[in-house]
């Protein structure tokens, strides 16, 4: 058996992961701190959630393809997105995005708002706050929002379909891959890759559960507050 | 003036208007759960914009609707104790404290000084949920102090505690008074903790601030009725003038005499539970006969709510005297009370 499309999902939905936690926290950061447009901004962020992949994909296809400026630009440079398996990371970031921006958003909304008071009155800047308050008082609910976008990168089909492709040892990711299994006829390769799919995804929110509980001491010891 | 506070602000249907200076003493608004406390503070803190008006602050202007001045939270230099403490709680005693001092200083030196001041030794590196909450209040206040404020203002800082830790806590604030060199605000809607903490009580209804008075005044001669509600005047009646030194109490149907002239606008005359006197003949004056309807027991004294005879159906009286005082009487069923005229609060 070709393990090679299990590696190349792990290593995209790792990557896509990374990606929008850092792009998402940011982005619902910004949101939060907007005092006009708020709606228009939160859903043009939460979009790609609602489109159905392929047209995410398409839309990505327009914007890194040979005939945009954005796609002359990359293949000029050597670094062409369209059939690689970067173009899979961009589907599967974008796709997961609204996700992770969706959770932080709402754990940064959900903050003792005299925390960020009590915060500026001391004379901490906005960096300052976001990063020793916001952040480490959110982490349970981030998580929670990194495991989501973790697993709908690692599922994702439509737009990386659309964009990377499905080319075997190199763009073909697992999703793709039982896809092709069973257009082919071939049950039991099918059968064996949802048994590793499903393995590592219920490892993986296992171990984010016990971490992000580990993480969250504080937060479920304060409701015992004694006052 | 050390800080002098002149703002509007309106939200839906709800106006602020607070106005009032204060000097370096300890000021305290007193007003009902509701009526702006809060949101007068956290305008001086820059948590909150007023629509309009002017802040100033030890002759730094921090808010200034006409010259577009609104300067940021961070740079005001008001220290703000959060009702709930607000202590940051990924964060231990000695992280709280420091985040509050300013780069130039030696954190390390002034973060031992607030721990050794505010009696925290030992509990540096414990997390807010270790603390028990009078240890809270003090992490909370070195936090604060360590910041250096020019202005110390404190949001109910007793409300929903119990009444041990409440007075505790009440002696902690007593000390820090003692060192703090700037003006101090005091919010709070318990007139007993205002009198014991503060110089000058500005009180605050529906979002205005009314007169600002000497404590002392507050008791012996409220001014508007809600002072007198507040500084815990329990009976009260409508009333109008009828002579230069009499007046007709409308809900107790009885003409009383005062001490003090009455004002021609007089609205209102109210009487403390424990002044009045008893008599034994109804006719003499300021004498309104009563009956009996309950007797309340309290820890320390008995309540008598006695209906006044002349008068409509659920019209009382409230009476408090000491239970040994009760007992001497006999526990009668009818009682003829004198309001004298000296003590008479007439109320514009």
């Amino acid at each position: 058996m070709d393990y090679s499309p299990l590696w190349l999902s792990l290593k995209v939905a790792l990557l896509a992961t990374i990606f929008t936690f850092i792009l998402g926290i940011l982005a619902a950061w910004l949101t939060v701190k907007l005092k006009r447009g708020k709606g228009i901004v939160d859903g043009l962020f939460t979009l790609p959630l609602v489109l159905p992949p392929t047209i995410v994909g398409f839309f990505l296809l327009v914007i890194f393809g040979k005939n945009s400026f954005i796609g002359e630009f990359l293949s000029e440079i050597g670094a062409p997105v369209v059939f690689t398996w970067v173009g899979a990371v961009i589907a599967s970031t974008v796709v997961a995005f609204p996700l992770m921006y969706r959770t932080a958003r709402g754990a940064f909304e959900q903050l003792d708002e005299n925390l960020l008071s009590a915060g500026r009155t001391l004379g901490m800047k906005e960096r300052t706050l976001f990063l020793k308050i916001m952040l480490p008082n959110s982490i349970p609910s981030i998580m929670a929002g990194a495991v989501l976008a973790f697993a709908r990168a690692l599922g994702e089909f439509g737009a990386t379909i659309m964009l990377a492709g499905n080319i075997p040892g190199r763009t073909q990711t697992v999703s793709v891959a039982i896809y092709t299994a069973v257009q082919a006829g071939n049950w039991d390769l099918a059968y064996r890759w949802m048994f590793i799919i499903v393995v590592i995804s219920f490892v993986t929110i296992l171990a984010m559960n016990a971490w992000t509980r580990y993480a969250a001491r504080f937060r479920r010891e304060s409701k015992r507050l004694w006052r | 003036m050390a800080l002098s506070v002149n703002i509007e602000k309106r939200m839906g249907s709800f106006h602020l208007k607070s106005e009032f200076e204060s000097g370096n003493e300890t000021l305290a608004i007193l007003g009902a759960s509701g009526c702006g406390k809060s949101m007068t503070l956290k305008c001086i803190a820059g948590i909150e914009t007023p629509d309009k008006g002017r802040i100033e602050l030890d002759g730094h202007v921090l808010f200034d609707s006409e010259k577009k001045i609104n300067v940021p939270a961070r740079l005001r230099r008001t220290g703000y104790l959060f009702q709930d403490y607000a202590l940051f709680p990924n964060m231990t005693v000695a992280q709280n404290i420091a985040c509050g001092i300013s780069k130039s200083r030696d954190k390390v030196e002034v973060i031992k000084e607030k721990i050794s001041a505010f009696y925290l030794n030992g509990l540096e590196k414990r997390y807010p949920y270790q603390l028990s909450g009078g240890q809270q209040q003090r992490v909370a206040l070195a936090r604060i102090l360590a910041s250096e404020p020019l202005l110390l203002m404190l949001d109910e800082p007793f409300s929903a505690l119990d009444s041990f830790l409440k007075w505790q806590l009440e002696l902690e604030i007593i000390k820090v008074r003692e060192t703090f060199s700037g003006s101090m605000l005091f919010v709070s809607h318990n007139r007993d903790e205002v009198y014991r903490l503060c110089d000058r009580i500005a009180v605050m209804e529906d979002g205005k601030t009314q007169e600002v008075l000497c404590k002392r005044d507050l008791y012996t001669k409220p001014q508007s009725l809600s002072t007198a509600l507040l500084s815990g005047c329990k009976n009260i009646s409508k009333a109008y003038k009828t002579a230069e030194h009499t007046l007709f109490a409308q809900d107790w149907n009885k003409e009383l005499i005062s001490t003090k002239s009455v004002p021609d606008d007089v609205r209102y005359v109210g009487f403390r539970a424990h002044f009045f006197e008893l008599s034994d003949k109804e006719e003499s004056e300021n004498v309104i006969a009563c009956s009996v309807t309950r007797v309340i027991e309290d820890m320390f004294s008995i309540i008598v709510m006695a209906k006044v005879n002349n008068a409509g159906d659920e019209v009382f009286l409230r009476y408090e005297l000491g239970k040994d005082k009760w007992r001497l009487l006999g526990e009668p069923k009818t009682l003829l009370l004198k309001l004298p005229a000296d003590q008479l609060i007439l109320m514009r």
